[in-house]
């Protein structure tokens, strides 16, 4: 599904990401993690075509098509969601009305009849519920006034609705109690499929107990340094970085 | 006499037309009001009121008053007939008979809504106590020059104790051709009364529109004003809204301007009884070359009043906007609340706006502020719809709808908020892609 080849990038010209290589296939889930500084969310923008963020050398292909290439919006269109570290909010922007526009922008680019407002309801309901969202989230504005939680909520709620191919999850336990870590996790498992595929970015082991990935790879100084199976996820909560840092030193 | 200024810029006398049937009083008002504008003409720059407006340009045009024959009209689709309690239109200053429409009011005993001229012919003692008594023709030139040669207007009288269901439409219509109009309106809202009253101003081609609305809220009146201006690129307009607000009366006040190539929106507010508030909102859409100065003044006279005020301005190509706002608080008037508030957003580099908002404070135990911002869009939340799937064009819609819309939900009646809704698409075609359906 998704192909990282070699891939440098920056910001401002500051090069973060220095030669990271990604494979995630349908179905799969992948933990991401690494101290600040390695180059997480750096990953995550530069694949959701955040402006700002400029690639210098490599490829990502999203099933076989050139992901640099496309504009943010196309990249949604195709599958690709970014649930954000930091959810902007938007007064006056409504939640609901955008989140429609949203999802029949997508549908139009697949050739899908547009909902209409009854339908879309019925289906934000249904994924409200999901996520436990109170009913009222529909008639505010996007994110504005939410706590911590209810934003990483929305944004789960969102991706639930717009149903991506592959979700990245930007951090989004940073912050979150417990319950709401849950109901995160649970809105990804439900979404998650032999069709879909997640990559989490994450600091802390804790998700990754509710949301059990497939492959965990330890991102350091902009590159994957480490990969293995949901155990390296523990090794790294109970030893931290400082082993993986001498490992990479002494193979240098 | 027809011109204001000749063509060399010098002053030409102005002489109030003679009407017969006007009582002494009114032509004696009007004489001093002419008297006053010939000998102080114009403002000028150096006036700190009119410091970012020019009205030279206005005076080099050799405007001509309108006899009145007209008998039909573009309404360019601002008619709110069957949907406004009572409609007055009026062309070039004269009221148009026709399609004008009270039938809404009629039935009403206590509620009457007349053209000027025939209010100034009559004996309704309300006029008597009011016309011309609010809206100061010896400070203001452009006031006085309307008070001698207001041709026509509307005037609503709602007394005490009595509730007008809806709104009251006044429409404003300039056909071009270098006439200039003098509308004149007087409001006033008996005690324990409950009114609104929409003016609407639109036309085409050159003209100049000066407009003075009177308002009375008397003691613990309701009223709902909304002015909505959509005047030509080549129009000028200068309207003034007099609010005189007594013992917790509540007015609420709009002005929204969607267009007009130069135009001038004087709002002074006094608030002379304890207890009465208003709010005061505008907004301001403004693209190509056009030029929209609120000018505010709310004069708090008396303890323990409210007022809010905000303003917001979406400025495109190279427009310009302003706001300069005064609020003064007098010495006697403690425990007053007020906030003053000035949003911009400026889609072109080429847009100026100036900003002034302006506390006066005498009184010392009092609660104000006030603030100003200008800005872009913001990009973050454009990356964040984009995100999601929408287009680059439909998210920057969102933002400036989502800006607009703050004041467009406010006002009072869904029709208004059609009205100006539309205004704001036809000021931004490229920006504000027409939306396929109304939000949920």
């Amino acid at each position: 599904m998704l192909q990282i080849t070699n891939l440098h990038a920056g910001i401002d010209g500051k090069e973060i990401l220095r030669g990271l290589d990604l494979r995630v296939n349908a179905g799969e889930v992948h933990a991401i993690m690494g101290l600040n500084g390695s180059g997480k969310s750096t990953l995550a923008n530069v694949l959701a075509g955040r402006p700002r963020y400029t690639v210098t050398s490599g490829e990502v292909l999203f099933e076989g098509k050139n992901l640099l290439e496309m504009k943010a919006e196309e990249r949604a269109r195709e599958g690709v969601f970014l649930a954000m570290q930091y959810p902007v909010e938007i007064p006056g922007v409504n939640n609901i009305y955008f989140l429609k526009a949203a999802l029949n922008s997508i549908r139009k680019h697949h050739g899908l009849e547009e909902l209409d407002a009854m339908d879309f309801l019925q289906l934000a309901r249904e994924k409200m519920k999901l996520v436990e969202l109170d009913e009222s989230f529909m008639n505010r504005s996007v994110n504005e006034g939410f706590s911590g939680g209810e934003k990483k909520r929305n944004e789960i709620f969102q991706m639930a609705v717009l149903d991506p191919k592959l979700a990245i999850l930007d951090e989004t336990d940073s912050g979150l109690d417990i319950d709401a870590l849950r109901i995160v996790a649970d809105g990804v498992n439900t979404l998650q499929s032999e069709k879909h595929s997640v990559i989490v970015i994450t600091h802390y082991q804790r998700l990754l107990r509710y949301l059990v990935p497939d492959f965990v790879h330890v991102l350091h100084e902009g590159r994957i340094v480490k990969s293995g199976g949901k155990e390296l996820a523990m090794t790294l909560e109970e030893r931290g970085y400082g082993w993986i840092e001498e490992e990479v030193a002494a193979a240098q | 006499m027809t011109t204001i200024l000749d063509t060399t810029g010098a002053l030409q006398k102005v002489v109030p037309p003679q009407n017969d049937a006007e009582p002494q009083r009114i032509a004696t008002i009007r004489q001093q009001a002419a008297e006053r504008f010939s000998a102080t003409g114009l403002p000028t720059a150096w006036d700190e009121e009119w410091k970012y407006t020019s009205l030279a340009p206005l005076g080099r045009i050799d405007w001509r008053l309108s006899p009145g024959s007209v008998e039909t009209a573009d309404t360019q689709g601002a008619s709110m007939r069957g949907r406004a309690a009572a409609e007055l239109i009026f062309v070039d200053g004269h009221l148009l008979r026709s399609p004008s429409d009270i039938s809404g009011l009629s039935g009403a005993a206590g509620v009457r809504l007349l053209s000027l001229s025939e209010a100034l012919t009559s004996s309704e003692p309300a006029v008597e106590r009011w016309f011309a008594r609010l809206a100061d023709y010896q400070r203001h030139p452009l006031t006085a020059l309307n008070t001698a040669l207001a041709a026509d207007g509307a005037v609503l009288i709602v007394d005490d104790g009595e509730v007008v269901d809806g709104f009251v439409h006044l429409l404003f219509i300039g056909s071009g051709s270098d006439v200039m109009s003098h509308p004149r309106n007087l409001i006033v809202a008996g005690r324990n009364s409950q009114l609104s009253i929409v003016e609407t101003y639109i036309g085409s081609g050159r003209y100049f529109t000066n407009s003075v609305t009177e308002i009375v809220a008397s003691e613990n009146a309701v009223v709902s004003h909304t002015k909505l201006v959509r005047e030509s690129p080549d129009a000028f307009h200068i309207g003034t809204t007099q609010i005189h607000q007594e013992r917790s009366s509540s007015v609420r006040s709009h002005q929204m301007s969607v267009g007009g190539g130069m135009v001038r929106n004087e709002v002074n507010v006094a608030l002379m009884g304890e207890g009465a508030s208003l709010v005061l909102e505008g907004l301001f859409v403004l693209t190509g070359r056009e030029h929209v100065d609120n000018h505010t003044v709310i004069d708090h006279a008396t303890p323990h009043c409210d007022s809010q005020e905000l303003f917001k301005g979406i400025l495109d190509q190279q427009s310009r906007g302003i706001f300069d706002g005064l609020i003064i608080v007098r010495k006697d008037a403690q425990k007053t609340n007020s906030r003053q508030v000035n949003r911009n957003l400026l889609l072109s580099e080429n847009a100026i706006v100036d900003s002034k908002p302006t506390l006066e404070i005498h009184a010392d135990d009092v609660k104000c502020n006030h603030g100003s911002t200008i800005g872009q869009l913001d990009e973050e939340a454009i990356f964040y719809l984009r995100a999601r799937g929408i287009d680059e064009a439909e998210a920057r819609s969102f933002l400036v709808d989502a800006f607009a819309s703050e004041i467009i939900d406010r006002l009072p009646f869904e029709p208004l908020r059609e009205w100006v809704r539309r205004g704001l698409f036809e000021q931004m075609p490229g920006r504000l892609p027409e939306r396929r359906e109304e939000r949920p």
